[in-house]
């Protein structure tokens, strides 16, 4: 991984379309602005492996699944 | 063309049926096509099935039958990413993750699948600002039916 330093308010610009702007530190929090373009999605890294893991559980199925879907009454 | 599937057996489907979801689903990143199955005798829920594994499918609901008051808003590399230009070419549905029984089922809230149709294309969108979450349960009061 490359490690770069970088003081509140200085950036980082990778390729020639995305800047990373370090907007705010306090405490062990550090406040990023992500400059993207619109087809480059931007995550919290735990919330995108989380809609992983659901979906992999989601698909995973039951046997019976399709007795346990409730139907509607007619 | 013919596909295997996980819960209709095999299937002929056409090819304008398929929707593509060009950048995958996360956790499924390859998988970029799939077609939506409806269920017999039961069109709350339908079946995202993927045309190159079958063994891939997942079931989907429609949120606002089952909560009025879910919103969000689109962003605007959604809409870039499915060329949406129109309102009335929306549809969205979330993933269900079954649980027996059916009361502890959850809907995944902060991840809609949305559809365009007038182009076939498909995303599952996180949302970004939000307090739904993965786990939501909607289904613990079941809709009285409308007849």
């Amino acid at each position: 991984m490359l490690v770069l330093t970088r003081k509140n308010g200085e950036s980082i610009q990778i390729g020639d379309d995305i800047e990373i702007t370090v907007i705010g530190i306090k405490g062990d929090q550090v406040k990023i602005g992500i400059n993207a373009p619109k087809h480059i999605e931007v995550h919290r890294k735990e919330i995108y492996l989380e809609i992983g893991q659901e979906n992999e559980q989601a698909s995973t199925g039951l046997a019976n699944l399709l007795n346990i879907l409730p139907k509607k009454e007619k | 063309m013919s596909i295997s599937t996980k819960y209709h057996g095999e299937m002929e489907v056409a090819q304008e049926e398929i929707w593509h979801f060009d950048s995958g689903i996360p956790g499924f990143l390859n998988e970029k096509t799939f077609v939506l199955l409806p269920l017999e005798d039961n069109p709350l829920f339908q079946i995202l099935q993927s045309t190159e594994n079958k063994n891939l499918a997942f079931v989907l609901t429609n949120p606002f039958y089952f909560n009025k008051n879910y919103d969000f808003k689109i962003d605007e590399g959604t809409l870039e990413q499915l060329s949406l230009q129109n309102e009335k070419d929306v549809a969205a549905m979330v993933i269900v993750t079954v649980k027996d029984p059916f009361e502890k089922s959850t809907a995944n809230l902060q991840a809609p699948v949305i559809f365009n149709l007038s182009n076939q294309k498909a995303k599952q969108m996180i949302l970004t600002q939000t307090e739904y979450k993965t786990r939501e349960f909607i289904f613990q009061q079941l809709p009285a039916s409308k007849g």
